[in-house]
C-alpha cells in the first residue's frame, strides 16, 4: 500500500512537471499567437475571436466566431472537433469563395502555428480532454473510368440522397429550400454553386468533395452523410461517385481571364441564347467584383462572373452573355433572406426595407472608338464622359434599353424602340442567359458606338441580382475589357501572293529567254 | 516519513469522500434509472421515494395562430395529413392550457449530486416532415437517437453551445442514427432540419431527471426530488421563461402553475 503510494506519488510529480511544461510551451505558443492575431486576425475575427472584427461588417459569410469552435472544414466527424493539421490547412490555404486568404506566403510556419495554438484558447472545448477530435479513416477515390457511367451513378445519388433540395437540379445552388438556409447564428448562407469547384470554401478536388459530404460542414445547413454508409444505405464507392458527379459540373481548370473577346464573322445572327449556332463559337470569362468605390458599397456580390460570347454579320452584332444566379428575381421567397443580407451587412445600406428587386445587366463600351488609350472611367462613366450601355432587366426581359450613363446615378436612355438593341433571354436552373443583337453602323455617332471591325472596343460588365438585395450601387462589377470584330479576310489577302508569285515566275522567264536570245545572237556572229 | 504520513491520510481521506459520495447518489440514480424513458416527456414519473412537484401550465391572453405549412415539395409528406399542417409554436389546450412547455429544477439539487443517466436513448422521430416530440428532454450522458420515418431528405442541426453542435443527414426511411450523448446541461438544444425550414425541436439536456413536459392539458410532474429548496423554471419556445420557488420535505407533493402572458 505505502510502496504502492509512493510509486504514485513520484509518478504524480512526474505528470506535474510534464503539465507544467507543457502550459509554459503551451503559454510561449499563444503569446507569440497572440501578437500575429491581433495583426493580422483580428481586424475581421475580432479581437476575443468572437468574429466581429471591423471587416465582418462587410462579409457574407462572416468570419469565423472561434468561441464556439465550430468549424466547416475538417477531417473529423459531425460535432467533433477539428484537428490542429485542418485548422492548419485553413490557416494555410484560405476559404474559397470566401474573404479568408490563405496565409502560408505571408506568415513563417512558426507564425502560423503559434496563431493556431493562440485561435484554440477562445474555446474552451479545446482544453476539455473528453473532446479529443478523431479523424476519420477516409478511403481512396475508388477506380474505374470516372467516364459517363460512373457520372450517372453519382448522378442518380446525387437526387436520391437530396443533393437537389439545396443545391438544385443542375446544382447551381438555386434548389427549393436554397432561399431558406441560414448558419447557426441566423446569417444568410448559400448552398454552393456547384459549378464553381475553384470557390469551394474546402477545395475543389474530387477528394474534397467527398470529404465535405463525409464531414458535413459544421455550423452551416450541409450535413454529414457519413450516417449513410454506416447504416449501409449507400456504398463507399456510390458516395464517391457523387462527389465525382459534382465535380463533373465545373470546368477542369478554373477559367482564366482572357482581355479580348474575339467575334467571328458569322452569316447568320442567332438572336435565341439556346441557338445551336453558339456551341461552336468561343466562350470567355469575366470575373465581377462588389461595388466598393462609390456609397453605398457593396461588398456582398452574388454574381460571380459572366461567360461571354459574340458574333457578327456584315452588318450586325450578337452577344451572349450567360452568369450563374440561383434566383429568377423578382421572387418574394427570397425575401426572408435579403432580410438576413440586410441585418448581416449592417452598414448604411441596411437601413433600407427588402423589396424583390428584378436581376439586371449592363454591358458597356465607350461613346466612340478611342483614339489612344484613354477610356472613359469604368464605373459607368462621368457627367463630362459619359458611357454608352446596353441594360437589361429580368421585369423587362425581351426589351433591353441603350443609353448613356453619366456616372453610377444618372442613365439617359436614347429614345426609340429600346436604342436599337434587340433582346432575348432565358433561365434555366439558376443560369440566365441573354442576347443581345444591334447593327454595327449607328444612325446616331455621337451618342451610339459604330462597331467597327479591326479595332479593339472597350467593353465591361455589370450584374445585379435582386434577390440578394442589389439594386443601383449595390452591384458586381467588372473592369474594362475588350470586343473584336474579326475582319473578314479580304480576297487580296489570298490573290496578292499568287500574283506575286507568278509576276516573279515571268520576270525570271524573262530574264532567261532574253540572255538565251543574246547568246544565240553572239554564235550567230 | 512525513510523506508517506501524508499520503495514507490522505488515501484514508480520499475513501471516505468516495464513500460518502456512492451513498450519496445512490439513492437518487435508483430514480432514473428506473424511470419510463420511453416517454421522455415524463422521466421522473417514477414511483421512487421523494417529493413530487405537479402543476399546470397556462397563458393568458390570445395565442397566435401557429403559419400553416407548405409542403407542396414533399408529396411523401403531405399524403400523411388531411388537413394542411401547421407549426406548432404555441400548443393549446381547452381554457388556455398550455402544452410543450419544459418544466426543470433550475437550481436546488446539490451541486456535487451525480445522477447515473439512463442507457435507453431518447428518440427524436421525422414523420411528415415534422419532429415528434417537438419538445422533449433528456439527461447528459444518455443516448440520443434520431429515426427518419419520411422517405425525403431530413438533415438534424443541433445548435447548440455547452454541447458540440452537429449536422447529420438522413436521406431514407427507416434510418436510425445514434448521437453520441451530450456532454454538458444546456436549456435548450435547439434540432432544425434545413431542408424544411418549418421543423424544429427544442431539446433540455439536462444533468438529472427532474424534469419533465407539459401534456395537452397543460399538466406536468417532477418526482423523486430529495427535501431542499428548488427553483423551477418553465420554458416556452415563444412566450419565455418563468420560474417558481418550491420547497419540499419528505415524500410530499407539491404544487407550482405557471401562467404566461401570450403577446
Amino acid at each position: 500500500m505505502e510502496a504502492a503510494d509512493l510509486g504514485s506519488e513520484r509518478g504524480g510529480q512526474q505528470v506535474i512537471h510534464t503539465l507544467l511544461l507543457l502550459t509554459l510551451v503551451a503559454v510561449q505558443d499563444t503569446a507569440a499567437g497572440k501578437m500575429v492575431y491581433t495583426k493580422w486576425c483580428a481586424g475581421c475575427h475580432g479581437d476575443n475571436g468572437a468574429g466581429d472584427g471591423q471587416g465582418a461588417r462587410h462579409m457574407v459569410p462572416p468570419p469565423r466566431d472561434f468561441t464556439g469552435a465550430i468549424y466547416q472544414i475538417r477531417s473529423t466527424p459531425s460535432g467533433q472537433l477539428p484537428t490542429d493539421a485542418d485548422l492548419l490547412r485553413s490557416i494555410d490555404e484560405g476559404l474559397g469563395g470566401t474573404a479568408m486568404p490563405g496565409w502560408k506566403s505571408r506568415l513563417s510556419e512558426r507564425q502560423r502555428r503559434d496563431v493556431l495554438a493562440y485561435i484554440k484558447t477562445f474555446s474552451t472545448f479545446f482544453a476539455d480532454t473528453t473532446q479529443r477530435p478523431q479523424p476519420i479513416a477516409f478511403s481512396k477515390e475508388p477506380g474505374g473510368d470516372g467516364g459517363a457511367d460512373a457520372l450517372k451513378v453519382g448522378r442518380q445519388f446525387y437526387d436520391s440522397i437530396g443533393c437537389r433540395k439545396c443545391h438544385g437540379d443542375q446544382g447551381r445552388g438555386d434548389g427549393p429550400s436554397a432561399p431558406t438556409l441560414k448558419d447557426d447564428a441566423g446569417h444568410p448562407m448559400f448552398a454552393a454553386n456547384l459549378h464553381e469547384n475553384w470557390r469551394f470554401n474546402g477545395g475543389g478536388t474530387v477528394e474534397d468533395i467527398y470529404r465535405r459530404l463525409r464531414t458535413g460542414l459544421d455550423g452551416t445547413p450541409m450535413p454529414s452523410f457519413s450516417d449513410l454508409l454506416e447504416q449501409k444505405f449507400l456504398t463507399d464507392e456510390q458516395l464517391w461517385r457523387v462527389a465525382e458527379y459534382v465535380r463533373s459540373l465545373s470546368p477542369k481548370e478554373p477559367p482564366v481571364v482572357r482581355d479580348v473577346i474575339h467575334a467571328p464573322l458569322t452569316k447568320r445572327v442567332p438572336h435565341a441564347p439556346d441557338d445551336s449556332a453558339w456551341t461552336a463559337v468561343d466562350t470567355y470569362w469575366f470575373p465581377l467584383v462588389g461595388q466598393i468605390i462609390r456609397k453605398e458599397r457593396w461588398f456582398a456580390p452574388a454574381v460571380s462572373g459572366v461567360w461571354v460570347k459574340a458574333v457578327h454579320t456584315a452588318d450586325s452584332i450578337a452577344i451572349r452573355v450567360a452568369w450563374d444566379d440561383r434566383s429568377q428575381s423578382p421572387d418574394t421567397a427570397w425575401l426572408a433572406h435579403l432580410g438576413r443580407v440586410f441585418s448581416t451587412l449592417s452598414d448604411d445600406s441596411t437601413r433600407e426595407q427588402p423589396v424583390p428587386w428584378p436581376d439586371q445587366l449592363a454591358v458597356q463600351f465607350p461613346v466612340s472608338s478611342p483614339t489612344g488609350m484613354e477610356r472613359p472611367y469604368f464605373l459607368m462613366g462621368s457627367p463630362s464622359a459619359p458611357v454608352y450601355q446596353w441594360r437589361w432587366s429580368s421585369t423587362a426581359r425581351a426589351t433591353a434599353i441603350a443609353g448613356l450613363a453619366r456616372g453610377v446615378d444618372r442613365f439617359d436612355p436614347i429614345q426609340g424602340a429600346g436604342g436599337g438593341i434587340a433582346t432575348q433571354s432565358v433561365y434555366d436552373h439558376g443560369e440566365w442567359r441573354v442576347v443581345f443583337t444591334r447593327a454595327l453602323a449607328s444612325p446616331d455617332t455621337a451618342n451610339q458606338l459604330p462597331l467597327r471591325t479591326g479595332r479593339a472596343i472597350p467593353v465591361a460588365f455589370f450584374a445585379w441580382d435582386g434577390s440578394n438585395g442589389e439594386h443601383g450601387t449595390r452591384m458586381a462589377v467588372s473592369t474594362w475589357y475588350f470586343l473584336a470584330l474579326d475582319e473578314p479576310v479580304p480576297a487580296r489577302v489570298f490573290i496578292s501572293p499568287v500574283l506575286a508569285m507568278v509576276l516573279t515566275l515571268g520576270l525570271g522567264m524573262l530574264v532567261i529567254w532574253r540572255a538565251q536570245q543574246k547568246t544565240s545572237y553572239r554564235r550567230q556572229q | 516519513m512525513k510523506g508517506r504520513i501524508f499520503s495514507v491520510v490522505g488515501s484514508m481521506l480520499l475513501l471516505t469522500v468516495c464513500s460518502k459520495g456512492n451513498q450519496s447518489s445512490a439513492a437518487p440514480a435508483a430514480s432514473p434509472t428506473a424511470a419510463p424513458t420511453t416517454a421522455p416527456a415524463a422521466p421522473a414519473a417514477s414511483s421512487a421515494a421523494g417529493g413530487t412537484i405537479t402543476g399546470k401550465v397556462k397563458f393568458t391572453g390570445t395565442a397566435p395562430r401557429n403559419p400553416t405549412i407548405d409542403m407542396s415539395e414533399e408529396a411523401a409528406c403531405k399524403s400523411k395529413y388531411k388537413t394542411t399542417p401547421t407549426e406548432e409554436n404555441v400548443v393549446a389546450g381547452a381554457a388556455n392550457s398550455l402544452a410543450n412547455v419544459f418544466v426543470y429544477v433550475k437550481s436546488g439539487v446539490p451541486a456535487g449530486q451525480k445522477f447515473t443517466p439512463p442507457t435507453t436513448p431518447v428518440v427524436i422521430n421525422q414523420d411528415g416532415c415534422r419532429y415528434h416530440p417537438h419538445v422533449f428532454g433528456i439527461m447528459v450522458g444518455q443516448p440520443f437517437e434520431i429515426d427518419n420515418s419520411d422517405p425525403v431528405l431530413h438533415n438534424i442541426k443541433a445548435i447548440a453551445k455547452a454541447n458540440r453542435p452537429f449536422n447529420v443527414s438522413q436521406p431514407s426511411a427507416g434510418m436510425k442514427t445514434t448521437r453520441p450523448p451530450f456532454t454538458a446541461p444546456e436549456v435548450m438544444v435547439n434540432l432544425e432540419c434545413n431542408v424544411h425550414g418549418w421543423m424544429k425541436a427544442f431539446l433540455g439536456v439536462r444533468p438529472d431527471p427532474f424534469y419533465a413536459v407539459s401534456k395537452d392539458d397543460g399538466s406536468f410532474t417532477i418526482s423523486g426530488l430529495p427535501p431542499g429548496t428548488y427553483t423551477i423554471e418553465a420554458w416556452h419556445e415563444k412566450f419565455g421563461t418563468q420560474t417558481a420557488t418550491v420547497t419540499i420535505a419528505g415524500t410530499e407533493s407539491k404544487t407550482a402553475n405557471f401562467t404566461f402572458a401570450a403577446h
